[in-house]
């Protein structure tokens, strides 16, 4: 009896010593994830709840009225459409373009490291200071773009100043932008395609560029190209510095997008309550795009 | 076959790859030469490259003197340093916990770490902009760098590098009678730098570059990063002084162009590994 007790305590004495450092060395981490991420979370979705303004004493709360008024909020649903606009069409030419400009990068022999820094290179830039640059660049009368136009007969569009190409012009900054962060990933998604296979389509007749990359390339890519859809969907949506820096979600309202009125919102106009309400919209679209990634990645994607 | 249509396809593929190139570098190049013209010019002749009289130096101390970069950089150097060491101490020995002890709690973590990924900071902003203020710590350093404090991103990473280094280097190390924060010091960490040194730069680039939060919690320039003071500075430049504003965003480049272009390779290989992040 007495035996069996004492190597139960050998056997149980380190495994819960274990247990017990083990939760010393996470609790750090368990405290501030609840802390910083997931009561903030609960809070912005009770406070969606809410009438509360920063600034005055009490709240109450009201229910749905919030997104009541969100439903019939024209600034929002703006906000929420130039949002829909910017992304359809900055991600698919930001993927696309990538996706290009690595396949040339990889065919090619010389110049590899040169083409992949300067396409990398507005990654590492400081976007509030490009896009100040952007907007020299896309100046009505001064700009080099417009300049540039010219000299073909070409009367440039007032760029950031009209509400009809305030939005191009957004997009074209944010496709520039995340081109070189996609193409990254490509050019690690291409260079781990066995050779054998390019060989062996060939040898089944597989003779042009498409061909090959129809039976071989895309294929192989699909779980990188899953990826970098995602996150340049999910980037696209959070478009905000741009917007900030340049237009003000101006002229007219044009380039309002959804985080910039929630900023606007919540933290000009204090309306906590109201914005928060926007803030769990905005989380509700990111949670469907997460889903709808995995619903495409069980279906799919399975080549690894 | 190939040989022959090599040439050819070799000379369009590489002019595509330079106009392509041209163009990502036009804002760059643009921004280096407007640095250099005088207003005048700037509204007389916007495609010639070369400034007719070179005006860097009255334009970069017009950009010096009203916005303090050395500030900005000091604030910019502090916030980034500060978070990525906090999230690496808090992260690192959650992971390790996670990945090789008996922690019960760990598939709960991890659940909470998927949550976690799902949640940017601009959707606990409100929430968090409440608090700071009713403790008044908005305008801090404090308010700067605590939200960011927990990366759930890193624990992720670590996660996937620590399950990948052999239990046995571990068990010798406890056989040797090392302690697990021991453990976590002299063993895993000395073995996940490319995870470290990958996470860092994710890191280092997102906060250097965010707006968002730091709009939110400064008003107050003492504690304005480089994003922020760029903002201020475009305020105070009331009209078109694109010279000065142009030697302002080059200054401003600068810091972070440099340590790519020195540390590309490291860069790179940082982005493909962290970029699973949405």
């Amino acid at each position: 009896m007495a035996s069996v007790a004492t190597v139960d305590r050998f056997a149980i004495e380190p495994a819960a010593r274990e247990a017990r450092v083990a939760w010393l060395l996470a609790l750090p981490a368990i405290v501030l994830l609840f802390l910083f991420i997931l009561l903030p979370t609960l809070a912005v979705i009770v406070l969606g709840f809410t009438d509360f303004e920063l600034g005055y004493a009490g709240f109450r709360f009201v229910g749905f009225e919030n997104y009541a008024e969100l439903v019939s909020d024209r600034t929002f649903l703006r906000s929420l459409w130039n949002t829909a606009v910017y992304t359809i069409i900055v991600a698919p030419a930001s993927i696309i373009l990538a996706l290009a400009i690595a396949m040339l990068i990889e065919a090619e022999t010389r110049g590899r490291a040169f083409f992949r820094t300067v396409y990398f290179l507005p990654v590492a830039s400081l976007l509030v200071a490009m896009a100040t640059v952007w907007q020299f660049l896309f100046h009505p009368t001064i700009g080099p773009v417009n300049a540039f136009l010219a000299t073909f007969g070409i009367a440039g569009p007032n760029w950031l100043g009209a509400s009809g190409t305030v939005l191009y012009g957004l997009a074209i900054i944010g496709v520039w932008q995340s081109v070189g962060f996609n193409m990254v990933l490509f050019l690690a998604g291409l260079t781990a395609i066995p050779r054998e296979l390019y060989a062996a389509a060939q040898i089944d007749g597989a003779k042009s560029w498409f061909d090959r990359f129809r039976l071989v390339t895309w294929p192989m890519l699909g779980p990188t190209t899953l990826f970098v859809t995602t996150i340049s969907v999910i980037n696209s949506v959070k478009v905000f510095e741009t917007v900030k820096t340049l237009t003000e979600g101006g002229p007219n309202k044009a380039s309002e997008v959804l985080l910039f009125t929630i900023y606007q919102e919540g933290f000009v106009y204090l309306r906590v309550g109201y914005a928060s309400a926007m803030t769990v919209v905005f989380l509700a679209i990111l949670v469907a795009l997460m889903f709808l990634q995995y619903r495409v990645l069980d279906r799919k994607v399975h080549y690894a | 076959m190939i040989t022959t249509s090599l040439s050819m396809g070799r000379v369009a593929r590489l002019t595509v790859l330079s106009l392509g190139a041209l163009i990502f570098l036009a804002p760059y190049i643009f921004m280096i030469s407007t640095a250099g013209k005088a207003q005048s010019e700037i509204f007389s002749s916007s495609l010639s490259l070369i400034p007719q009289q070179w005006s860097y130096i009255e334009n970069f101390s017009k950009a010096l003197s009203r916005v303090s970069m050395s500030t900005l950089f000091i604030n910019g150097v502090i916030v980034c340093a500060l978070i990525f060491v906090v999230q690496v101490v808090v992260a690192i020995p959650c992971a390790y916990a996670m990945a090789k002890l008996r922690f019960q709690a760990a598939r709960t973590m991890m659940l909470l770490v998927m949550i976690g990924l799902l949640v940017p900071i601009h959707a606990t902003a409100l929430p968090l902009y409440v608090a700071f203020d009713r403790l008044s710590v908005l305008n801090s350093y404090l308010a700067l760098v605590a939200p960011f404090s927990i990366s759930v991103f890193a624990i992720f990473l670590f996660l996937q590098f620590f399950r990948a280094i052999p239990d046995d280097l571990i068990q010798a190390a406890r056989l040797d009678g090392m302690s697990e924060a021991g453990i976590v010091v002299r063993v895993v960490v000395p073995n996940a730098w490319p995870a470290i040194t990958a996470f860092a730069i994710f890191s280092v680039v997102a906060h250097w570059n965010d707006l968002f939060w730091p709009l939110i919690v400064v008003t107050n320039q003492d504690y304005a990063t480089p994003p922020l003071g760029l903002l201020y500075f475009r305020a105070a430049e009331a009209g078109d002084d694109y010279g000065a504003l142009m030697a302002a965003t080059l200054i401003i480049t600068l810091p972070l162009v440099t340590a790519f272009l020195l540390a590309q390779k490291r860069f790179v290989e940082g982005i493909t590994m962290t970029g699973l992040k949405g």
